[in-house]
């Protein structure tokens, strides 16, 4: 039973909440009010930006004629959900395999997946650099793609094989029982089952391929280049460029929002391997 | 029941995963182990002879190495300590009760989602720039000497910055395991007389303990990695004063294109991002048995 709370207790709980929270959120909301703004007029103070300062959406106009914004935009769509449906394909077999024919060392298997991701990047950042090279992979759209993918694939793998392990063996075990074969089982009786699950996982997925910034900076330069790396060459400034940084950035951002908001909880389940659900 | 057929075709169904894996991680792990033993520089072409440990030597006795390692150890236990206390603060809040719950926790979880080179670039810009950036405005408008943050003090800037983008995520899961704390456990413990600080003390935080601890070594692991936010604030400067293992390594390898050094370099994150690991998966490997 919850208990009647006093309205002024909760106003007071919003008060403070909603106060600390406006401030994790301002930076944010900052950029959003600066992209606004002309050059000129986003560097003034504060309170004159806000103001005594007209609107203007000329600065996203200004991104796209700078650097072509377009194309950075379509590498990223193009590498995350490139490298989240790729690893999809190689995870659900196995994720299903673990979960629903589970051998003596499928616990080792398990663990030893998750170690891969403990790896920091810069370990075998040279590896992955010469190789590249020697492939002429380095700055193309396929070997960002294929890094990312391996990089996740043991997050993927878990996040599929904790959602597939709710779902009750009993069901699989009637629908063989009647005669499904493994692939009818998978088609008609798994796939219906774990689809909210699988959506979460890619959700989750494409968020960290998107916001990936190690590889992305490392691998790609210009043909490439996904929004990190793009936003990153406003770090040598360059005359007046608040508030096209500012359109840059929520632009680059904006999308991950908001899918962010709406995996918040699956986000949990994703980032801590399911010890914590 | 898993019969021999649906056995074989489960290893079947495994092994590409595997298979990828095993080479992502063997291959380059193999091949920075080796080039870490030889003398070996991409700018310097002709032979790269075998020269045992020098390369160990070499990455160990530089002054920056002990340089990198301290700023390693002050950016992750700074950001640390940052948003496990302010996790727990904001969870805490985040599970009163209160209006628009739902809108102010999208707020706090939004920085999360912020792409590293976007919250480096947005911080080093509109906030803590001397003279244009809101920080440095303040200062001067109540009559203080703006702070040149990355050069006064360009360590805090970039802890400032990491948990910024950090403490959502400690929220988030602390918040998660506070919800799933037995509400009528807490009104017993009321009833029977125990007071806010008891309540927390006793049964709220042993019950966080465990997310808790996940949140440590999870954001442990991300947080040795940390590089853009270096790259595109302060380039690992001034000086080395805010070089990190990761930042280092890069310079060696990929400005300096000696592979050797590079390599042993790497070789020293791999052990000690294994450390860590080790208690994290010892964690986890707890709950699967559960």
């Amino acid at each position: 039973m919850a208990r009647a709370v006093p309205t002024r207790t909760k106003w007071f709980n919003t008060a403070t909440a909603g106060t600390l929270g406006f401030l994790m959120f301002f930076p944010i909301l900052w950029i959003l009010i600066l992209s606004f703004k002309t050059e000129e007029d986003a560097i003034r103070a504060p309170l004159e930006v806000l103001f005594a300062s007209d609107w203007t959406t000329q600065s996203y106009g200004a991104v796209q004629e700078r650097s072509d914004y377009f194309k950075h935009f379509m590498n990223s769509v193009t590498i995350s959900v490139g490298s989240t449906l790729l690893g999809l394909i190689i995870a659900i077999p196995a994720a299903w395999a673990m979960a629903f024919v589970p051998a003596k060392r499928t616990k080792d298997v398990l663990m030893w997946m998750l170690s891969t991701k403990m790896l920091p990047p810069v370990g075998v950042l040279i590896p992955i650099y010469l190789i590249f090279r020697d492939f002429g992979l380095l700055d193309t759209r396929v070997g960002l793609t294929f890094v990312l993918m391996m990089i996740n694939l043991p997050i993927i793998i878990w996040m599929l094989y904790t959602y597939f392990k709710e779902i009750p063996g009993e069901i699989l075990e009637a629908a063989r029982m009647d005669g499904a074969t493994l692939r009818e089982e998978v088609i008609y009786v798994l796939t219906p089952m774990a689809i909210p699950g699988m959506a979460s996982t890619v959700l989750l997925n494409i968020i960290l391929a998107w916001n990936e910034a190690f590889w992305s900076l490392q691998l790609t330069s210009s043909d490439a280049a996904p929004l990190t790396q793009f936003i990153a060459s406003y770090s040598s400034p360059e005359g007046l460029f608040y508030a096209k940084l500012s359109a840059a950035s929520i632009m680059a951002i904006a999308p991950i929002l908001i899918m962010g908001w709406f995996s918040q909880k699956q986000l949990v389940r994703g980032l801590t391997f399911g010890a914590v659900k | 029941m898993a019969t021999k057929a649906s056995r074989a075709s489960a290893r079947l169904m495994i092994s590409p995963a595997v298979i990828l894996l095993l080479g992502w991680m063997i291959i380059p792990l193999s091949m920075t182990l080796y080039f870490s033993f030889l003398r070996y520089n991409l700018l310097q072409p002709g032979p790269t002879p075998f020269v045992g440990w020098e390369n160990y030597y070499w990455f160990f006795t530089d002054p920056s190495f002990s340089a990198a390692m301290i700023n390693t150890l002050v950016l992750v236990g700074g950001v640390l300590t940052i948003t496990t206390v302010g996790g727990i603060c904001f969870a805490l809040l985040l599970d009163r009760p209160m209006f628009g719950q739902g809108i102010i926790r999208i707020m706090v979880i939004a920085p999360f989602f912020v792409m590293p080179t976007v919250s480096g670039l947005v911080w080093k810009n509109m906030f803590m720039n001397p003279v244009n950036g809101i920080f440095g405005r303040i200062a001067t408008s109540l009559g203080f000497q703006p702070v040149d943050f990355f050069g006064q003090i360009p360590m805090a800037s970039i802890i400032l910055i990491v948990s910024w983008m950090w403490l959502p995520f400690a929220t988030l899961i602390l918040l998660t395991a506070l919800q799933s704390l037995d509400q009528e456990q807490l009104e017993a413990a009321e009833m029977d007389g125990a007071n806010w600080r008891n309540r927390f003390w006793f049964i709220m935080l042993p019950h966080m303990a465990r997310a808790i601890t996940v949140v440590i070594l999870i954001q442990t692991i991300f947080l040795l990695s940390i590089f853009a936010e270096i790259l595109v604030t302060t380039n690992g400067g001034p000086g080395v004063a805010t070089t990190n293992l990761t930042y280092l390594i890069y310079v060696s390898s990929l400005l300096q294109f000696d592979v050797g050094i590079g390599s042993a370099g790497g070789v020293v994150a791999i052990i000690l991002a294994n450390i860590v690991a080790l208690f994290l998966m010892r964690m986890i490997g707890k709950n699967l048995d559960a």
